[in-house]
């Protein structure tokens, strides 16, 4: 928790433009971005990097975002990690079930960079 | 937004790919079988299409993707049947996203309904399949672009559940609240289980106190002792008095707490300066008490999920190295992280390369001249030198390297299509996709894939009544593969066709005088012939071949690329087609040889072995060319100095050197040289584009010392031979009589 370390943040999404959007964004903001491109390689990711957030898109090949986010859940180091479902998927449905699994939040894309940026300090500082 | 424009180029790009991956996949989409990992990629593909398109306000092409994708996400719960019909419609579809992309690229508007008679398609296969769909499908005069996908937009982040409690708490206020601001009250006591979601109420308090003044009071009466204490359950409270400018209103706030409205008791009340501000907002009192507050004392003795105290177990697992997730994820973790480079960056860089590769082989021939024994340490040097420039070679090649699946995925498409034109039933089955290969090759290899498929179908396969009367299959089957052999890329094109009608193959090209009258041509020859300029056998011009511009264009494409064609067919059973073409087009390892004054390069990838043949190994064939045995094999001779005019040169093979060559379809040839200098990987000049093309000849390259040398090729230096053996002279040995039991 120190202010001076940068923040490490996962994003996982399928879409490469998403991934840059999302990485350029949160970069400009500060923070230390690293990507995945589904659920599998997000695992890895996070083997090899301590991650302070991470935000997954839901549908993606391979492993899509809610098993993703029970694995994460399912590690006890991960329990407390804030996880943002960032998906065009806004209905109900999908946030209770990204609730239920564990989900810290969501973000609905198109998102604009300050609601991210906002949203991103607001669970992990 | 404008700070995210400039990834329209990536979204463009991505968007291109997508496009292809929905192609391909709606290609497959066959009724009766669906397969639903191809839908949900298709459905994937599309929405990431609208995604990225929402991000920069493509508000036409976003309303097209999301009518596409409704379709899509029907397939995916099995609500809309799969018909053939279907299909069509969304492949069409799928065009026309393309053409939305190419719209929003250019920054022009869609031409006005340029995608109604699409989106009523779309709608009406929506509506159960029912022809005519009722009232919403049937208002193609108003297209409603915006509506149909405004549910996305209005709500870009939120709570879990719809509940906000906010209740008016009286609490009497002695400091009067400054001028022009509000003071607000903040009672929040999270549930004890709040940390299991990853939220933080420490970042909370954070993210209020940047709304304005906030006094942070701590409650810690639901503290238990320690020996009850669980490091993951929360039991503080908290109470935020928080003086706020006016614009920070009811929504703000709650904004802080949107993820954890269900899992915590949250009180807001605000309070107005007494006097000023007419038209603060009005007090809030939402009276809904939803999510009573948990008592804190009854979460503490929740049993955890976990016996062990967690707080000690966690920096441990966290640290253990192997993780319960598969081997290779964290390798693939890391091949996610790409970057685009501009081509031209990448070709400066093999040129670089190219260079640097003269330079090496400059200083290896001057160095070749150091008295032996000594310098040892810089021999040593120049050796790393070598394998280093070697592997940034290979590392630099590879970068320029793609699978061929770009190339074969445009490939379904157009046999769909010739397949309806010409009224025959095809199967395309394709191997080998991902063979990678220099971007050049790959893009090159666009127009001849596509024109010979257009051949195997139009000319090589027959109708389904006529395929049945000869008791074939009624669908003919086209198959395309690729694959690496002996350092180049192969790639094959069967069909299982009626084969190449030699007789009227003949007789066109006597036709129209490209072989003399009464001329006696072998099958291969006569095969051959269809890639002669200006031959073309159909006996109408179609629409997909036919024109006469076609295997010669093929040819000379293939050519250019330093590759070459074969035809090989089979009356009543079919034809193949051979492709084979270098890996790159910049550097070769080469073996150096000398024919007189004169330096010659041999791709290494050619090479068998190097000989010094006894005269009992040599044998001349009447009439014919010059043969050796080798290894048990009579292997034909070919003298190079004969066949480049060059003097001087070394012309009994009993003391010349026979290098033994093998061209890709198998065949040996042994050339005669004078010496084997050494290997070296040597950069290719285009002789096309520095002085023009000679047969026998791939390329040029400059050697260490400065001078030019040929590369040869091979198979054209086969064709060559077989073209002098009955002009040339006989060769030296050629009086030998055949076969010579002479005692060595």
């Amino acid at each position: 928790m120190e202010p001076s370390v940068k923040k490490k943040v996962l994003t996982v999404d399928d879409s490469r433009t998403m991934r840059d959007m999302v990485s350029f964004t949160l970069k400009g903001a500060g923070y230390d971005v690293v990507e995945a491109a589904d659920g599998q390689q997000a695992l890895g990711v996070i083997g090899a990097n301590k991650v302070d957030l991470v935000i997954t898109d839901l549908n993606m090949p391979v492993m899509d975002g809610l098993t993703l986010i029970r694995r994460l859940r399912a590690t006890p180091a991960h329990r407390t990690l804030p996880i943002l479902m960032l998906t065009t998927e806004a209905d109900e449905k999908k946030k209770s079930e990204g609730r239920a699994v564990g989900a810290t939040g969501w973000i609905v894309k198109p998102f604009n960079p300050e609601k991210l940026i906002s949203v991103v300090q607001k669970v992990c500082g | 937004m404008e700070d995210l424009s400039r990834f329209k180029q990536t979204y463009f790009d991505e968007s291109a790919e997508l496009l292809e991956v929905a192609e391909s996949g709606l290609l497959r989409l066959t009724p009766g079988e669906v397969d639903s990992d191809e839908v949900n990629a298709i459905f994937r593909a599309v929405h990431s299409i609208k995604g990225g398109g929402g991000a920069f306000g493509f508000t036409e092409l976003v309303a097209f993707a999301h009518e596409f994708e409704t379709v899509m996400d029907g397939v995916r719960n099995n609500t809309v049947p799969v018909t053939t019909e279907l299909v069509d419609t969304l492949i069409r579809a799928n065009d026309l996203l393309g053409q939305m992309l190419a719209y929003a690229r250019e920054g022009d508007p869609a031409p006005a309904g340029t995608t109604d008679g699409t989106v009523a398609a779309l709608r009406r296969h929506l509506s159960g399949g029912a022809p005519q769909a009722p009232a919403p499908a049937a208002a193609p005069a108003a297209p409603p672009p915006t509506p149909v996908y405004a549910d996305d937009e209005d709500d870009e982040a939120g709570l879990f559940g719809d509940a906000m409690a906010a209740i008016a708490a009286a609490r009497a206020e002695e400091d009067p609240v400054p001028p022009g601001k509000l003071r607000w009250t903040i009672v929040f006591r999270p549930r004890s289980d709040l940390l299991m979601s990853g939220n933080e109420p420490a970042f909370m308090l954070r993210a209020l106190r940047r709304l304005g003044d906030a006094t942070v009071e701590c409650h810690t009466d639901a503290l238990p002792n320690l020996q009850n204490l669980e490091a993951e359950l929360l039991h503080l409270s908290w109470t935020v008095t928080l003086i706020a400018d006016a614009d920070v209103d009811l929504d703000k706030i709650n904004d802080v707490f949107e993820f954890v409205a269900d899992d915590c008791d949250i009180r807001i009340t605000a309070e107005a300066p007494p006097p000023a501000a007419p038209e603060a907002p009005p007090p809030v009192t939402d009276p809904v008490p939803v999510a009573a507050a948990v008592p804190s004392a009854v979460a503490v003795t929740i049993p955890e999920a976990s016996p062990k105290a967690p707080g000690a177990e966690t920096p441990k697992a966290e640290a253990a190295r192997p993780r319960p997730n598969g081997g290779g994820a964290e390798h693939a973790g890391l091949t996610s992280h790409t970057i685009r480079v501009d081509l031209d960056k990448i070709d400066r860089l093999v040129n670089m390369v190219g260079e640097m590769v003269i330079t090496q082989a400059m200083i290896a021939e001057h160095v070749r001249e150091l008295p032996p024994g000594e310098f040892q340490e810089l021999l040593e040097g120049l050796e790393q030198l070598a394998q280093h420039t070697r592997e940034l070679r290979e590392s630099v090649m590879s970068i320029r390297a793609q699978p061929v699946s770009s190339v074969f995925s445009r490939m379904p498409r157009l046999v769909r299509e010739c397949a309806a034109t010409t009224g025959k039933e095809v199967q395309l089955v394709t191997s080998g996709e991902t063979t990678e290969v220099d971007k050049t090759v790959v893009e090159n290899l666009v127009d001849p894939l596509t024109h010979m498929i257009r051949n195997s179908i139009d000319h090589g396969l027959e109708g389904p009544e006529e395929r049945e009367r000869v008791g074939k299959p009624r669908a003919g089957t086209v198959h395309l593969s690729a694959q690496h052999r002996s350092g180049r890329i192969v790639i094959e094109i069967t069909d299982d066709g009626r084969g190449i009608n030699r007789p009227k193959v003949l007789s066109k090209a006597i036709e129209k005088g490209l072989v003399q009258p009464g001329a006696t041509l072998s099958d291969e020859e006569i095969d051959n012939l269809i890639f002669l300029p200006g031959f073309s056998t159909a006996d109408q011009v179609s629409n997909l071949s036919g024109r006469g511009v076609g295997m010669d264009v093929v040819r000379r494409n293939i050519t250019s690329l330093g590759g070459r064609i074969g035809v090989y067919s089979t009356p009543g059973e079919g034809s193949r087609f051979v492709l084979s073409l270098p890996l790159t087009l910049a550097v070769l390892d080469g073996m150096v040889i000398s024919v007189g004054e004169e330096r010659f390069v041999l791709p290494l990838t050619n090479i068998v072995e190097s000989l010094r043949p006894k005269a009992a190994d040599l044998h001349g064939l009447v009439g014919k060319c010059d043969v050796m045995m080798a290894r048990g094999e009579y292997v034909r001779l070919v003298y190079l100095h004969q066949l480049f005019g060059i003097p001087g040169a070394v012309a009994d093979p009993t003391r010349a050197l026979v290098v033994l060559v093998e061209t890709e379809d198998g065949s040996r040839l042994g050339l005669v040289v004078d010496e084997v200098l050494g290997q070296q990987q040597v950069v290719i000049k285009s002789l096309e584009a520095n002085f023009r093309r000679l047969d026998g000849v791939a390329a040029a390259t400059i050697l260490g010392d400065g001078r030019v040398a040929l590369i040869l090729d091979v198979a054209g230096l086969r064709e060559m031979s077989r073209h002098m053996d009955s002009r040339a002279p006989r060769p030296p040995v050629a009086a030998l009589p055949a076969p010579a039991l002479e005692p060595v």
